[in-house]
């Protein structure tokens, strides 16, 4: 916004020049718990932080990966992480196109009753309601299961409401005349009103995978076993092994493992993620 | 009347609008209408799962509410609960606008400024948590590295002193979304009519006021729904708790969601668990609906 003015001047300069210095000097400040785990986790083994020596000390090493991969089984949380987080987008995609297209496409009785009745699961976040579906969960006999991980968010109104949005857009004429070439239903739906929907569909399947990817409160009440925990129960679990203690490159090693592939995924995909991102509200 | 009717020119009984809606439907209705009457209901019940005697449910009528709300330590929690959202929604958020003022600029390294305050909110918050935890380890940790080193000589146990543990929760989840807030204002900062700003300049206006009286004014909308994802997130966002003080010392960072998992998890208390839940829910569906009145968008929920 200072941009919108022409700087003038010497000292005009010179605020320009502290203010980028001040930019990037907090921006540092913010980057620190990243960097400092990064520097953590290369530590040699047996050489424990201590006062004033917490971050780099040589030779530099894996080992801490290793190790840690070999004290939990990371290898086992990946699956279920990953499993977990395409089961919900999988299902997702398919629930919110299906009626993201009944809302945009049809008249039907009672269409504004279900909708609203669809959007109450914004008014009301899954989070807050995980006592009772616990119940559920139980009376289900699935408990402990990814799938009792996922299904939860199986149903998206968030979804449901951005893709009948993006639908809403595609232009009429475009709709009638496929109607006039004899499209069925799932032709109209996969020729017509998905091509132009794609950004929408790639923007709502980033912000579901971080969400899911991240998750943790549910998962660790409805996971009982190693077979079932995603990556972030199991660093929790991990964090309070007994023989881990404060052997700090330790959980640093673990920690950045959990955090690499959504953030490796965002580094690439920045510009999408954000945008993901804002047009959502959520993480 | 649908599109494929009109054009063929007949009207009759659609059953497939019905079906295509069916599975979203259900699970709405399974995993957030059904539990939500469940807990309605149950929240006039006495049911405690670890106590044999108790174990059936039975009806107190609004024992559950009065008990809830005579007890010094809920009302501690509701305390924390709105501690930690003052501690931390209107902080994050001028932070927020900070950051988007700063950079909303074309200068060097501004890719880099951006990536660094927005990175946290990419991150699981318990592994955000787990690093954490080494900031604020007594003696050698980095919180007290930095502070010693510009003279402090206070307490430095942060999670297990009942003065700081909250306060460090709090910076966690300050630290942890500013920079998504953040993402809000530089959209809004960038939607902004630069004529206006240019009308003001040759008027003599200085920056500063352009920032307050201008920018900051034509970015009320942004505000507000910041504001109401702000309020929901505190609600929410409990998971740092898990690794970083589990609620204590002495209950002094058990916030609402976090009691909630306590009292139904931990102590099993079915009856209790669901009037706090009709609790979170009360308060959550305020913001919300609040937020949704306010904005076209769908809000913070989960996806």
């Amino acid at each position: 916004m200072f941009d919108v003015v022409p700087s003038h001047g010497r000292w005009a300069k010179l605020g320009d020049w502290l203010a980028t210095a001040v930019t990037l000097f907090i921006a540092f400040l913010w980057s620190i718990p990243l960097l400092w785990a990064v520097v953590a986790s290369i530590r040699p083994e047996n050489d424990p932080l201590g006062r004033g020596d917490v971050w780099f000390s040589f030779p530099v090493t894996l080992a801490n990966y290793a190790k840690a991969w070999s004290l939990a089984p990371f290898n086992l949380y990946y699956v279920n992480s990953i499993v977990i987080v395409l089961m919900v987008l999988g299902v997702q995609l398919v629930t919110i196109t299906l009626a993201g297209f009944a809302f945009a496409n049809y008249k039907f009785w009672g269409k504004r009753g279900f909708f609203f009745f669809i959007l109450l699961q914004l008014m009301i976040p899954t989070t807050a309601l995980l006592a009772p579906n616990f119940s559920t969960i139980r009376v289900l006999g699935i408990f402990d299961t990814r799938l009792a991980v996922a299904i939860p968010f199986f149903g998206s109104a968030f979804g449901t409401f951005l893709v009948r949005q993006a639908f809403l857009g595609v232009p009429r004429d475009l709709v009638d005349a496929g109607v006039i070439d004899g499209c069925r239903w799932w032709q109209l739906l996969w020729h017509v009103y998905l091509p132009p929907s794609v950004p929408t569909l790639i923007a709502f399947g980033l912000s579901s995978v971080s969400f899911h990817w991240n998750a943790f409160l549910w998962p660790l009440i409805i996971t009982n076993s190693d077979e079932s925990r995603p990556l972030t129960a199991g660093l929790v679990r991990f964090t309070q092994l007994g023989e881990i203690g404060a052997q700090w490159p330790l959980l640093a090693a673990a920690t950045l493992m959990v955090i690499a592939p959504l953030f490796v995924a965002f580094l690439l995909f920045q510009r999408r993620f954000i945008q993901s991102f804002m047009h959502s509200g959520l993480k | 009347m649908s599109n494929l009717y009109r054009a063929v020119g007949k009207r009759r009984f659609d059953s497939l609008p019905y079906l295509l809606i069916f599975p979203t439907f259900l699970f709405v209705a399974v995993f957030t209408a059904w539990p939500t009457l469940l807990a309605f209901y149950q929240s006039f019940f006495q049911q405690r799962l670890n106590i044999v005697r108790f174990r059936e449910p039975t009806f107190i009528g609004l024992e559950n509410y009065t008990k809830l709300f005579a007890d010094d330590r809920f009302l501690q929690v509701l305390r924390n609960t709105f501690y930690y959202i003052v501690g931390t929604v209107p902080l994050s958020i001028l932070l927020a606008f900070l950051f988007a003022l700063l950079v909303n600029r074309k200068i060097r390294g501004v890719g880099w400024a951006r990536l660094g305050f927005f990175y946290p909110t990419i991150l699981p918050l318990v592994s955000a948590a787990t690093i954490w935890m080494f900031f604020f380890t007594p003696d050698y940790g980095l919180l007290n590295t930095a502070l010693r080193a510009i003279g402090y000589t206070g307490a430095d146990n942060w999670l297990g002193n009942p003065n700081l543990a909250l306060i460090s929760i709090m910076i966690v989840n300050v630290w942890k979304n500013a920079g998504f807030y953040m993402i809000f204002y530089l959209a809004g900062l960038q939607s902004l009519p630069t004529d206006v700003f240019e009308a003001a300049a040759i008027d003599g206006a200085t920056g500063w006021q352009m920032l307050w009286r201008i920018a900051f004014p034509l970015l009320r909308r942004t505000t507000l729904f910041v504001t109401t994802i702000a309020f929901i997130g505190a609600f929410r966002e409990v998971d740092h708790i898990f690794v970083l003080t589990q609620g204590g010392p002495s209950r002094a960072s058990t916030v609402l969601l976090y009691h909630l998992w306590q009292v139904r998890f931990e102590n099993q208390d079915v009856g209790q668990a669901s009037a706090i839940t009709m609790v979170l829910i009360v308060l959550l569906l305020f913001f919300t609906v609040t937020n949704f009145l306010l904005s076209e968008r769908g809000g913070e929920a989960d996806v």
